[in-house]
């Protein structure tokens, strides 16, 4: 019950819905960077939401099954192949053991899941499977996935499994190489849970020191168009574009951030920290992206462009709160499909 | 001390701030308003982080809003946080009477940290050369010889004030003025686990192998951080701490 790694693709980790309750000790959230995306491939699966699972950057790994599963691709849009056939993402799909999946680059985002039923059952370091690479935290001691790493799998009663594949009410199964695959005839609409055309403005909320910038600064915040740097990672994305600039230094001491936090350096570049954001930071916190968009922020990749647009707290908690219950509803009706 | 406020972190988090100084009254306050948070298990809080001079609370908005209450989730918590503060006994041993001012709550007792003041750990440190590589810098920087940076830096008692910017890292308070250092201009890409170092006027230890800019005065053979152990790290907040100096025959009979 396993999955062995051939090639870890650009950057693959295992991830689940985060690391909390240490941050007192130092240790951040982590998780997926794309935790929309995430949740919905585990349903496909018929996993739970915080089963962990592969998180894929810009160009994907290649794996080998060991075992008869299911499988679910959902986030960025990524080419899937397995023995020639090209495999249909946002949709159940049933694999079997000695299957190869080739994953190559991503057509559009910066960030795919792969969830394979019942979950990657790597040992839990601080109550979760997510790896925060940064704090070299979790599953292979923080790190990124290498060639020869064995994934175990979570068992999965035959019986379920069997259940699960006959409820795709797939075409009969095509050969792939040396295995099949059948994928379900039904699929989800990446819409509006991935942002096709990558170009929706991300909400932000203002932070404590945003009235610490220029007035010039305050604008450009708004107004500018920001471009996600090179630099940008699982920790942080580096903003490049209009310099922002205090109206006067601040003396700050170090407090508590979170993943959101937009800090910003003496450089005058802003840093969105990501998942492996810090506990705490002593740079001003200028805003804060709003929970329900940081998922499309960490679908832009390096060279993407960002526009920000200023939300109240109010309304970022009930568009948050809206897109929660949808997706509630979406998973209930994903697992009634499956089990019927 | 001034009386905690409350602000928002973004959408899921609150900021409870009881002071803007590094200074162990504000930071006793601030650990004691953490253990004070934690202990009253709120519903889908799920980090309570001191720092200096303030708690960060993260919670899910799903589990703080109400159908019938029109206030935001993070008003709700807010609201919540007050009355466990305006319900703690007033401190009385700094002679503090701070009342709410529109936004804030009144002073949070000392006594609640009375289990851990006394807690203390002894650091074994090797002082200079390879463990060490800066102490001559902040020696000079200082205008003092290295013996007496090693002298002053281990007769001093420190409180763990909090841990943050990597699991286990500690910052402390402290730190002798005299020893204050500059960063160095340009951070080194590796610094060793263990490393004991001043960055102005913070001093802390790496819990691991990681790039930084503060000046190495020595090194501890004591794992900082280990998410196998329990608890995985070493200090806590509200520690004292001393450090004792060793030679690299007890560093290496010490290290694992």
């Amino acid at each position: 019950m396993s999955i062995r790694v051939l090639t870890p693709g650009w950057l693959s980790s295992v991830q689940d819905a985060g690391r909390c309750g240490h941050a007192a000790i130092g240790a951040g959230v982590a998780g997926a960077m794309d935790g929309t995306a995430l949740r919905l491939a585990n349903a496909l699966v018929d996993n739970g939401a915080n089963a962990a699972a592969i998180e894929i950057t810009l160009r994907g790994p290649r794996l080998r099954f060991e075992t008869d599963t299911l499988i679910a691709l959902t986030g960025a849009a990524i080419d899937a192949r397995c023995g020639g056939l090209a495999i249909p993402a946002w949709r159940p799909v049933a694999i079997g053991a000695g299957a190869e999946l080739e994953l190559g680059d991503m057509r559009r985002g910066a960030r795919a899941y792969l969830a394979v039923a019942g979950g990657v059952d790597v040992a839990q370091v601080l109550g979760s499977r997510s790896t925060d690479i940064n704090a070299a935290l979790g599953p292979f001691n923080g790190r990124g996935l290498a060639a020869g790493d064995e994934l175990p799998l979570a068992q999965i009663a035959p019986e379920r499994l069997s259940r699960l594949r006959h409820a795709l009410r797939a075409a009969s199964p095509e050969r792939a190489g040396e295995t099949a695959v059948a994928a379900a005839h039904w699929s989800l609409d990446p819409q509006p849970w991935f942002d096709l055309r990558g170009d929706l403005p991300v909400a932000l909320l203002r932070g404590s020191h945003f009235d610490s910038l220029d007035p010039a600064s305050r604008r450009e915040l708004f107004a500018g168009r920001f471009r996600v740097g090179n630099e940008s990672n699982r920790v942080g994305y580096r903003l490049e574009g209009p310099k922002l600039n205090l109206a006067a230094p601040l003396e700050l001491i170090s407090e508590g951030v979170v993943p959101g936090t937009v800090q910003l350096p003496p450089n005058g570049s802003p840093i969105v920290l990501m998942a492996e954001a810090p506990t705490t930071g002593g740079y001003p916190r200028i805003a804060h992206v709003a929970s329900i968009d940081l998922p499309r922020l960490a679908q832009r990749r390096p060279g993407d462009h960002v526009r920000f647009v200023e939300t109240s707290l109010a309304e970022a908690q009930s568009r948050y709160l809206a897109r929660e219950r949808a997706l509630a509803a979406l998973v209930h009706s994903i697992h009634e499909r499956l089990n019927n | 001390m001034s009386s905690a406020r409350i602000e928002p972190l973004g959408d899921s988090a609150l900021l409870v701030r009881v002071g803007d100084r590094i200074d162990e009254e504000t930071n006793v306050a601030a650990l004691a308003l953490a253990d004070t948070l934690r202990a009253a298990r709120l519903p889908g809080v799920g980090d309570v982080a001191p720092a200096y001079a303030s708690v960060a609370v993260r919670f899910d908005i799903d589990a703080w809003r109400a159908a019938d209450d029109p206030r935001p989730a993070h008003a709700r918590l807010a609201q919540r946080i007050r009355e466990l503060l305006q319900a703690l006994p007033h401190d009385t041993q700094g002679g503090s009477t701070d009342t709410a001012d529109g936004n804030g709550v009144p002073a949070t007792p000392h006594r609640l940290l009375s289990d851990r003041v006394d807690d203390r750990i002894e650091i074994p440190v090797c002082y200079g050369d390879a463990f060490g590589p800066d102490l001559d810098a902040v020696a000079a920087h200082a205008g003092l010889d290295a013996r007496d940076i090693i002298e002053r830096h281990s007769n001093a008692e420190y409180r763990v004030a909090m841990l943050g910017f990597m699991p286990g890292f500690p910052y402390l308070l402290g730190l002798d003025p005299a020893l204050q250092a500059p960063r160095r201009p340009s951070p080194r890409t590796r610094v060793p686990a263990g490393s004991v170092a001043i960055g102005g006027a913070q001093t802390g230890i790496y819990p691991r192998e990681l790039p930084g800019g503060w000046q190495l005065i020595g090194r501890t053979p004591l794992a900082l951080f280990d998410p196998s152990r329990a608890p995985p790290a070493l200090l806590r907040p509200g520690q004292r701490v001393r450090f004792r100096p060793i030679d690299a025959g007890e560093f290496a009979a010490l290290a694992p």
